[in-house]
């Protein structure tokens, strides 16, 4: 019986089993830290108005992409050759249900971009910056311990992100009231600051995400789904 | 055991092995309690009451105080690696072991509350009413008319030809082969193929109406196709028997069975729902043998 953690997907009578269960994880969290790269560059782009560096996020999301479909092809063969049970098909199935976040949270960290050229070329003075920062740092934190847990399979962190992905909700509410002041103090503002709102909106999907990667990986430890239920359901499950 | 051996099985034919249990490596740290199973292994409403089951070889205890119920119209399966007692213990249930001189078993096992192993109880009713299939089809060398209107004949359950003909063709319908072999009743029952002859088998097990069918990898020598179609026959006998199958194939219990029981070196581990067992099995030496870490 493995002692180490790490461990468990690597036990198998068969190696080639164990083989395609770590390449299933390993490419998972290959995924992962390139759309951690995405966001994080996108935010960046906005702030510092790097047009370019948003070019470069939008081309690298086909890469993304591709590598979705490469993670689900793989889990499919593994069901048609393994027919993975327990931990084994909870990993392969989570590892389907994730990859999908993945590849949304992609498709935000686009659409930032998307929005940075657009502000870039408008070129006014940043409004509402502060707390796109704020909020991106807080997302991407989150998204990165959720690829924690998943690596290190730890519930109770995974717990800690379902908490505070409320949290974030806050934050995104506070920011919103202020971009609203911004818009009424001057109406000139209002398409920049909806530009910026959208980016906010962006982020604030990026932590429903990430607390959607946190309910899988408490799926995969424990065996039971935390998905819409309370956080204290959440909190007896991983008590357990 | 009498020379009416009417299990419809004719263990006669079939090698009788005493599965003295192999010593298997497990986990080190894994500790089995003598008796403690997990998960739900009684029931509301029990066909079969079994409590603290011992089964001895000879000096060799092969099974090791199991309790558990066995639920009316369930399909329950037995799993664990080689040796682990499944056979052993469904052999039990029918006093199939009583074939074995020095087997010995201990422990409370009734059905329908009254006790199997009751000196005074009849053993060719008991069979009767508790069927048996084996994992190698062994239809007799007669025909497969034969075959089957064997156990009514011999249990005086048709008085007519034609009461015998009824028996024969729903046995076979209900076992899925009557559309095969309608019109070669006559032809001898070993020229069929393997999955035909387990279905025979099947058909000529439930021929004496009986109220649960033990299957003893029924499906181990057959073909994907021919299991499929034995596999459908057992959802559609459970509607109006129980049955009891030890199997070696993992998929074919969670395709087949409503409760899994997973045995080990003789000890009822686990006994659960079917689906949480191949999705969060709660005993670790369950989840390490159906996850295929070792057995």
């Amino acid at each position: 019986m493995p002692t180490k953690k790490d461990d468990v997907y690597g036990d198998h009578i068969s190696h080639k089993f164990n083989n395609e269960l770590m390449e299933l994880k390993t490419k998972f969290l290959k995924m992962g830290g390139m759309v951690e790269a995405q966001v994080e560059s996108a935010v960046q782009a906005l702030v510092d108005g790097d047009g370019h560096l948003a070019e470069e996020i939008r081309a690298n999301d086909k890469k993304v992409d591709r590598m979705e479909v490469e993670i689900d092809e793989e889990a499919t063969l593994i069901i048609a050759r393994r027919q993975p049970t327990a931990r084994d098909l909870r990993l392969v199935i989570s590892v389907i249900k994730m990859v999908a976040d993945l590849e949304r949270v992609g498709d935000e960290a686009k659409k930032i971009a998307k929005l940075a050229i657009k502000l870039t070329e408008e070129g006014q003075a940043p409004r509402g910056y502060v707390e796109v920062r704020h909020i991106g740092t807080h997302v991407l934190s989150m998204l990165h311990e959720a690829l924690d847990a998943f690596a290190r399979l730890d519930s109770e962190q995974a717990l800690r992100i379902m908490k505070e992905d409320k949290r974030v909700d806050e934050e995104y509410q506070a920011a919103a009231r202020t971009l609203l002041t911004f818009m009424m103090e001057d109406t000139r503002n209002i398409s920049r600051c909806m530009s910026v709102m959208w980016v906010l909106r962006a982020l604030e999907r990026v932590g429903d995400h990430a607390c959607n990667i946190a309910e899988n990986v408490i799926f995969m430890v424990k065996g039971e789904d935390v998905r819409h239920t309370p956080v204290e359901e959440a909190e007896k499950v991983v008590g357990r | 055991m009498n020379s009416v051996n009417t299990t419809i099985a004719s263990e006669a034919t079939q090698p009788v092995e005493t599965a003295v249990p192999v010593q298997e490596s497990k986990p080190a740290e894994t500790v089995i309690e003598e008796g403690k199973t997990v998960g739900n292994p009684f029931s509301n409403d029990p066909k079969f009451k079994l409590r603290d089951v011992e089964v001895f070889y000879g000096e060799t205890r092969a099974i090791k105080k199991i309790s558990l119920d066995i639920a009316r119209n369930e399909v329950i399966a037995f799993i664990g690696p080689s040796g682990c007692g499944k056979s052993t213990f469904l052999r039990c249930l029918n006093r199939m072991n009583d074939s074995i001189d020095i087997c010995r078993v201990n422990g409370t096992l009734q059905l329908d509350d009254h006790d199997i192993y009751d000196p005074k109880r009849d053993v060719v009713e008991l069979r009767a009413r508790v069927g048996m299939v084996f994992q190698k089809p062994n239809p007799f060398p007669k025909s497969i008319y034969d075959n089957v209107a064997y156990g009514p004949r011999i249990h005086g359950l048709a008085n007519r030809k034609s009461d015998l003909d009824e028996i024969v063709e729903s046995s076979l319908r209900k076992a899925g082969l009557w559309d095969e072999v309608k019109d070669r009743l006559d032809a001898t029952a070993t020229g069929m193929s393997g999955g035909q002859q387990q279905r025979l088998c099947i058909a000529r097990a439930i021929a004496v109406s009986p109220e649960v069918v033990l299957m003893d990898e029924p499906c181990s020598a057959l073909d994907p196709i021919a299991t499929a179609k034995v596999e459908e026959l057992i959802a559609e006998l459970s509607e109006s028997y129980t049955i009891v199958i030890v199997t070696h194939s993992m998929q074919q219990a969670a395709r087949v069975s409503h409760r899994t029981a997973y045995f080990h070196l003789g000890h009822l581990v686990e006994v659960n729902e079917t689906n949480k067992v191949f999705t969060s099995p709660e005993h670790e030496l369950t989840e390490s043998y159906i996850t295929g870490r070792f057995g």
